[in-house]
């Protein structure tokens, strides 16, 4: 956004810069919490860690309702379709988080009933690594998403990022 | 309590008992797999036995030649306080054993695990689709011939 004479009352920019604006203050996320990621991703919304102050605080849990899909969980190969249906649903522009070892790989559960990363089947834009990620790794990814969009990436223009785990 | 057990049992149905065990105060009776609906409803009926309670019901492979796989009974008596493991073998070429359900209402979902997992068929199950595995799956996970990682495109994903 240019804030042209600012002083003199008015300020110029382009739509897709103030949409963009609005739309990254205003991410709600979908809560697909799937296990044990999702109680971390409570504490993510609770007052502590508190998501609110980027204004992220709205949990829809309908999809036609939200634009950022955090999935927070081990996927198996049944609830892939269910993901993948949630996801379908979510109106453009939508971004995802996942979120956890193993909704990024697998993590420690190798074996053959759980997806190998959610990757094979939605489009990811942020891994955050951890298991489970504490809750400011998260807001970490989320604020990422938000660079993002600041950047005017669209979601089907993807670089990947990966938040590492903090000591 | 085991005597009891023992007693009644052995008074009852000699010629279906394979062999009784016990290990560290554990009894555990094996029996040859028709018989296994009656001996429940007996140990379930009976009042002074009086199983009530069908605590576990479990498929195992024991990945040998002959009797592969088991079916586990775990059962307790509440009045009692006694437990009491029961046994039926099952060959590979004949993966069928009669349903308990009809004794203990619980064993439904319990056999329909096992089935799932084992693809031990549970006659007279009043409803024995599979547990966990979606529909149209076509293995059994749990049997030691399954490979860990699966079998690829058994599973399917969606369309990306
Ligand atoms: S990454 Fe760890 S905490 Fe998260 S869902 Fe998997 S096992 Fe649970």
């Amino acid at each position: 956004m240019g804030m042209n004479s600012a002083t003199e009352g008015f300020l110029t920019t382009r739509l897709d810069d103030i949409a963009g604006w609005a739309r990254k203050n205003s991410l709600w996320p979908m809560p697909m919490g799937i296990s044990c990621c999702a109680i971390e991703m409570m504490s993510f919304a609770g007052p502590r860690y508190d998501v609110a102050r980027f204004g992220s605080e709205a949990f829809r849990f309908s999809p036609r309702q939200s634009d950022l899909m955090i999935v927070a969980g081990t996927v198996t190969y049944k609830m892939s379709h269910v993901v993948r249906k949630i996801y379908d649903q979510m109106p453009d522009p939508k971004w995802v988080i996942a979120m956890g070892a193993c909704t990024s790989t697998g993590g420690m559960y190798r074996s053959y009933s759980v997806v190998q990363g959610i990757d094979l089947f939605v489009p990811v834009d942020v891994y955050v690594a951890g298991c489970p990620p504490r809750p400011d790794n998260l807001l970490k990814g989320l604020m990422e998403i938000q660079k993002k969009i600041e950047r005017g990436e669209k979601p089907g223009q993807r670089e990947k990022i990966y938040i590492e785990e903090h000591a | 309590m085991k005597d009891t057990v023992v007693e009644k049992l052995t008074a009852r149905f000699s010629e279906s008992i394979e062999f009784i065990n016990e290990y560290r105060g554990e009894l555990t009776v094996v029996l040859k797999k028709k018989a296994i609906v009656d001996v429940c409803r007996f140990l379930h009926d009976d009042d002074e036995l009086h199983f009530d309670s069908l605590r576990d019901l479990l498929g195992a492979d024991y990945y040998r030649p002959d009797d592969r796989y088991e079916v586990v009974y775990n059962l307790f008596s509440l009045k009692n306080k006694f437990r009491l493991r029961l046994k039926v073998r099952i060959d590979e070429s004949d993966l069928h054993v009669l349903s308990v359900t009809s004794v203990w209402s619980g064993a439904n979902w319990q056999e329909r695990e096992a089935y799932d997992m084992f693809g031990i068929v549970f006659d007279d199950h009043p409803d024995l689709r599979r547990m966990y595995m979606p529909e149209e799956f076509e293995h059994h996970p749990l049997r030691k011939d399954f490979p860990l990682m699966g079998i690829p495109g058994s599973l399917a994903l969606p369309r990306k």
